[in-house]
């Protein structure tokens, strides 16, 4: 992955609008997290495959750290932290924020077609 | 001597992290390994030190990877199919079946595992506990022998001591070059270890320090 390109992601984001695409959305600060570190917590979430319909897609940042959010009819989906980029496949947007160690701790995906499971 | 030995763990990098020495100890007295492992760790977070791999692509890595590490190690690989991370939401008792079916075929006289509740990972202890009933189903004539790993940091207190303790030190360099078979790995889980020490240098030397011994509890059924 690269670092976030502002103006190119939006413009892919735009391409998804008001179509049925796939999200992968999580974040995580890893299964030992709490086990290397008394004092931290275990927290993750992760959604793969939901099948959504955005009729607004945003990207905001301050050329480090990048949020994006997307409007549905019904509903939002923001991700936070996110800091590279990268098409996957020819047309799967991948976005994830790495902490300084390269670790994933974030990530907003989207695609027209499912990912693999 | 044994016979045949089953290790099952759920990610890639367990076995080298977890049991590498043991294997390699068994592999020098003749005895066939063979590592049955449950995922591909899809969703690590680890993607490299620089990053060199992302979500979509982390599993074809690994598998890469644990299959390098299969050959240092000199056993058989078999990939379960299950998704990392899901274990403990599948049926115990599915799984339980899935492993027995395969430990009656290969009939081994030894199986490694994890020790369940007192693994970390949930995946740990849900395969753990599965691998724990697939043998406990078997024919008790036929059964293995089990060993289970714990690695919480309690668990001397909590179980006592473990009763097979293997010093693994004078194999350590083959562990070593098992674990970086898993580039995408090996680096961050290392360093994982020392929080407050920021970035550490030497990662075999911190490797030895907590990996050159590997303890197992004999499962009582």
């Amino acid at each position: 992955m690269k670092p976030i390109e502002l103006d190119k992601v939006q413009e892919k984001l735009e391409s998804f609008v008001g179509k049925d695409v796939y999200i992968h959305l999580e974040t995580t600060n890893g299964a030992y997290a709490s086990h290397v570190n008394e004092k931290a917590y275990n927290v993750g979430v992760y959604i793969r495959n939901a099948n959504v319909r955005f009729n607004q897609a945003k990207i905001v940042g301050d050329g480090r750290s990048y949020r994006a959010g997307l409007k549905m009819d019904i509903g939002w989906i923001y991700a936070e932290g996110l800091t590279d980029w990268t098409i996957h496949e020819g047309e799967k947007l991948l976005m994830a924020g790495h902490d300084r160690e390269g670790r994933l701790m974030v990530a907003l995906q989207i695609s027209e077609t499912p990912f693999n499971y | 001597m044994e016979k045949h030995v089953v290790v099952i763990y759920p990610h890639p990098d367990d076995e080298s992290f977890g049991a590498a020495g043991t294997i390699i100890q068994f592999r020098e007295q003749g005895v066939p390994v063979t590592y049955l492992c449950g995922t591909l760790g899809e969703m690590g977070r680890n993607m490299g030190n620089p990053t060199f791999a992302n979500r979509e692509t982390l599993p074809e890595i690994r598998k890469k990877e644990i299959t390098e590490a299969s050959k240092v190690l000199d056993m058989e690989l078999r990939l379960l199919g299950y998704r990392d991370k899901t274990l403990e939401y599948e049926d115990r008792n599915e799984v339980a079946n899935h492993l027995k079916e395969i430990l009656e075929e290969i009939q081994p006289s030894l199986v490694i595992t994890h020790y369940p509740e007192h693994a970390v990972h949930p995946d740990h202890n849900a395969l753990g506990a599965a691998a724990i009933e697939a043998v406990r189903l078997m024919n008790p004539e036929n059964r293995p022998t089990v060993w289970a790993q714990a690695i919480t940091n309690t668990h001397v207190e909590d179980l006592g001591k473990p009763e097979v303790i293997n010093d693994i030190r004078e194999n350590f360099d083959r562990k070593m070059d098992a674990i970086l078979c898993h580039q995408s790995q090996a680096s961050g889980v290392i360093r994982n270890w020392n929080q407050s020490d920021g970035v550490a240098d030497d990662l075999k030397e911190q490797a030895m320090e907590r990996l050159g011994v590997e303890a197992f509890y004999i499962w009582k059924y």
